[in-house]
């Protein structure tokens, strides 16, 4: 089989876990910017990640002959100090032109705050600018469906902005209608605990259908698999789901999203 | 969507699983004296949604654990969710 990992936060994983992507038949994985699990100080530090995002993961992966992607942004989890996102929102514009950079994200929610809302309109405007693919993060547990309206309706404001140019993230059952029935793509992350399971995602596209609709690991630092992909194709194949069906949903539905940047390549 | 599997042939042995993980939560924390925890208390508003004929079981239970406020926060004073909304401060 053969599946992209459209979101991945591999500077926070080991080389064994590239390795392994590659042999359950990984063609691509994408990195969009997070949080590290601590705030950083200054614009500088951002910076030096997304070098480490757009210079050196790209030659850690193409180790394994897989091609790696980035989004760049400054998390919502560190966006209360809108002095901070201002000046590294600043940064951005002249490292969309690294060649493996593929738009804005993961931008978003995670507190539901005023100052978080602030510094995603600045995203979007960014994105707007430039013209570029957005990837949205939307909270987690209790935060996620207020934050998945706040966030569709914020995004209803940048006209030019078009739906299936963008893509919310973490969707669960209680907020794939929503974002699918306005037009988004939506992204389905697979975790062991705060987000979906296998089970889960599989029926999400039993009652939503399989249209505009990606899964991914989001692996990185906390409770989470780089393999929860390919995991799930497994689990897709034992409640019979032939192998035409789980290439659209894990390789070909990601492709068509991603290739709307045309250095997305595979 | 396939039909020819028999889900609980596949999954009965694991749901029945998760069921006793849930049971034996709720026992842990009543004998630690423990029970009287606002997320407790939603996980328990939620179980009679699990009872329910209804479909979409899923949805309405992450729609009963959600923050049903509409607004945006003035500040983020955590960075951590937990599951539940918390109650307001008295």
């Amino acid at each position: 089989m053969r599946y992209i990992e459209p979101h991945g936060h591999m500077v926070s994983r080991t080389t064994d876990d590239y390795q392994a992507m590659v042999l359950a038949g990984c063609a691509a994985v994408c990195e969009p910017a997070f949080w590290a699990g601590f705030d950083r100080r200054t614009a500088e530090g951002f910076h030096d990640y997304f070098l480490q995002l757009t210079d050196y993961e790209p030659r850690r992966a193409q180790k394994y002959h897989l091609p790696h992607y980035s989004w760049l942004c400054i998390n919502p989890k560190e966006s209360e100090d809108t002095a901070l996102a201002d000046d590294v929102i600043a940064l951005i514009p002249d490292l969309l032109a690294k060649p493996s950079v593929l738009g804005i994200g993961e931008i978003g929610l995670n507190k539901n705050s005023r100052n978080e809302l602030r510094i995603l309109e600045k995203h979007l405007q960014l994105a707007a600018d430039y013209d570029q693919l957005v990837l949205v993060h939307t909270p987690h547990l209790e935060d996620k469906l207020k934050g998945t309206r706040l966030i569709l309706d914020t995004i209803r404001n940048f006209s030019t902005l078009r739906p299936d140019r963008v893509i919310i993230d973490h969707v669960e059952e209680h907020t794939a209608p929503l974002v699918l029935d306005r037009g988004f793509w939506a992204g389905i992350t697979l975790y062991p605990e705060s987000k979906a399971t296998p089970h889960r995602a599989i029926d999400m596209l039993e009652l939503y259908g399989h249209q505009r609709i990606w899964l991914n690991s989001a692996c990185d630092w906390g409770h989470s698999d780089p393999l929860a992909v390919p995991r799930t194709a497994l689990e897709m194949r034992r409640r019979g789901y032939d192998a035409a069906f789980i290439d659209q949903i894990l390789y070909q539905n990601p492709l068509q999203f991603l290739s709307q940047n045309p250095r997305f390549k595979v | 969507m396939p039909s020819s599997v028999s889900l609980p042939d596949l999954q009965f042995i694991e749901a029945r699983a998760r069921l006793l993980d849930l049971a034996s939560f709720l026992d842990r924390v009543q004998r630690h004296g423990q029970a009287d925890d606002y997320r407790l208390h939603a996980l328990r508003a939620a179980l009679p949604l699990l009872l329910s004929d209804a479909p979409h079981r899923v949805r309405r239970i992450l729609e009963s654990l959600s923050d049903p406020s509409p607004d945006p926060i003035p500040a983020a004073t955590l960075q951590g969710a937990f599951g539940a909304p918390r109650p307001p401060l008295a």
